[in-house]
């Protein structure tokens, strides 16, 4: 019940892109067609997951026995950034068709905000290792749905006759402000 | 091409005309997620200012002893070293300001700005301009940040910079998430307007 609990909450009350701000960058700039948008939500799942455990045993048994909590920010994105690259070549030869998938969406997800963003909430919310897991599956998939729904929502867009000013990136702004308040819609389910 | 340009235009160029994040659109995450109120904007302004100005000097500096293919790993540990002394110094000094920001202090490692400025411009020129460059970018960034927390502000809860204008409630939802991506819609496309009917001239 707990686990159920962190999911929805994650997913869809105080979904990571539409609440609490984290990965806009990706959320605007790979949102143009839904075919890519799924590939980058697949790729957020997939990195997002292990990186989180793999920081939570970092903070446990290297961070805290040795007292320097204060390098979180240096070691975890340095965790990130090397784990991204043997994901990206433990990929490349064990599953090439994966890789086709979401091979090019890889080298993007060292700047992605919501991984490193995971990574220390999980420990400022104390979880332990296997709600920490939860935690990170709800939140990449999170991401995952409001990616795909915007980008089907910005292709019709593209049809729209919008004023000059308002095209492009003004206007797919002010959608998702809409699907945020569509999302606001959820509060209280838990 | 960039060393070309004085010192007066490596400064002004973030402000304006480069501006991060009317015009390049970078480090939306924090622009969208701290501006609830212009106070809280402009912190977060200025912690981001000092995080690009020290880590463009520092850079600029050490530029020639990086091999060229671990440069980015080393710029990362660069910026990150600073975003740790901005938390710890944030954590002591402000302590209020560091709990309303929360997790956007240490996710200024990430901003594509910072490591942005880095590859693109410091690691190819001088201390004195990458420092100018970074203070110009940051200046600019912060004078996003305020605007969108001074209007979020004064529509969601009529005030400025805490400062109470009219004893009535505002409209909530500026406050809210919907209201960071509305008004930054705005924003950009008056900005587009402005361009428009009068082109700046470069």
């Amino acid at each position: 019940m707990e686990y159920l609990v962190i999911i929805i909450s994650t997913i869809f009350i105080n979904n990571i892109v539409l609440a609490k701000f984290l990965g806009i960058c990706p959320f605007l700039g790979v949102s143009k067609n839904t075919t890519t948008a799924i590939g980058m939500g697949g790729a957020v799942i997939f990195v997002m997951t292990i990186s989180t455990i793999m920081t939570y045993l970092v903070q446990h048994y290297v961070l805290i026995p040795l007292d320097i909590a204060y390098m979180q920010t240096v070691t975890y994105i340095l965790v990130i950034a090397f784990l991204v690259q043997v994901v990206e070549i433990v990929l490349k030869k064990v599953s090439p068709d994966l890789y086709q998938a979401l091979g090019v969406y890889l080298p993007l997800i060292t700047t992605n905000c919501t991984i490193l963003g995971v990574a220390i909430l999980v420990i400022q919310n104390e979880f332990n290792l296997f709600q920490s897991v939860v935690f990170a599956i709800g939140n990449s998939v999170g991401f995952t749905l409001a990616i795909v729904i915007f980008s089907s929502l910005r292709e019709q867009l593209d049809l729209a006759d919008l004023p000059e000013s308002m095209q492009g990136i003004p206007a797919a702004l002010i959608t998702a402000s809409i699907l945020s308040m569509a999302f606001m819609g959820f509060a209280g389910l838990v | 091409m960039a060393t070309q340009l004085s010192n007066k235009e490596n400064f002004l160029k973030g402000i304006i005309r480069e501006n991060p994040v009317f015009v390049i659109l970078l480090e939306l995450c924090p622009t969208l997620g701290v501006t609830s109120s212009a106070i809280n904007g402009m912190g977060m302004g200025m912690a981001t200012l000092f995080v690009l100005v020290m880590s463009n000097a520092v850079i600029s500096l050490v530029k020639n002893l990086i091999p060229d293919k671990v440069r980015i790993p080393a710029f990362i540990v660069i910026i990150a070293s600073f975003v740790t002394v901005v938390q710890l110094l944030m954590a002591a000094y402000t302590p209020a300001l560091n709990e309303q920001l929360g997790i956007f202090i240490p996710l200024i490692v990430v901003n594509c700005i910072v490591l942005g400025r880095a590859e693109a411009f410091a690691s190819r020129n001088t201390l004195w301009a990458s420092t100018l460059d970074g203070l110009g970018m940051g200046v600019g960034f912060t004078f996003a940040l305020t605007l969108l927390g001074i209007i979020r502000e004064l529509l969601g809860s009529l005030s400025i910079f805490g400062f109470k204008l009219i004893d009535a409630d505002g409209m909530l939802v500026f406050v809210l998430a919907p209201g960071a991506f509305i008004t930054l819609g705005f924003i950009i496309a008056v900005m587009a307007w402005m361009k428009r009917k009068k082109p700046i001239k470069h």
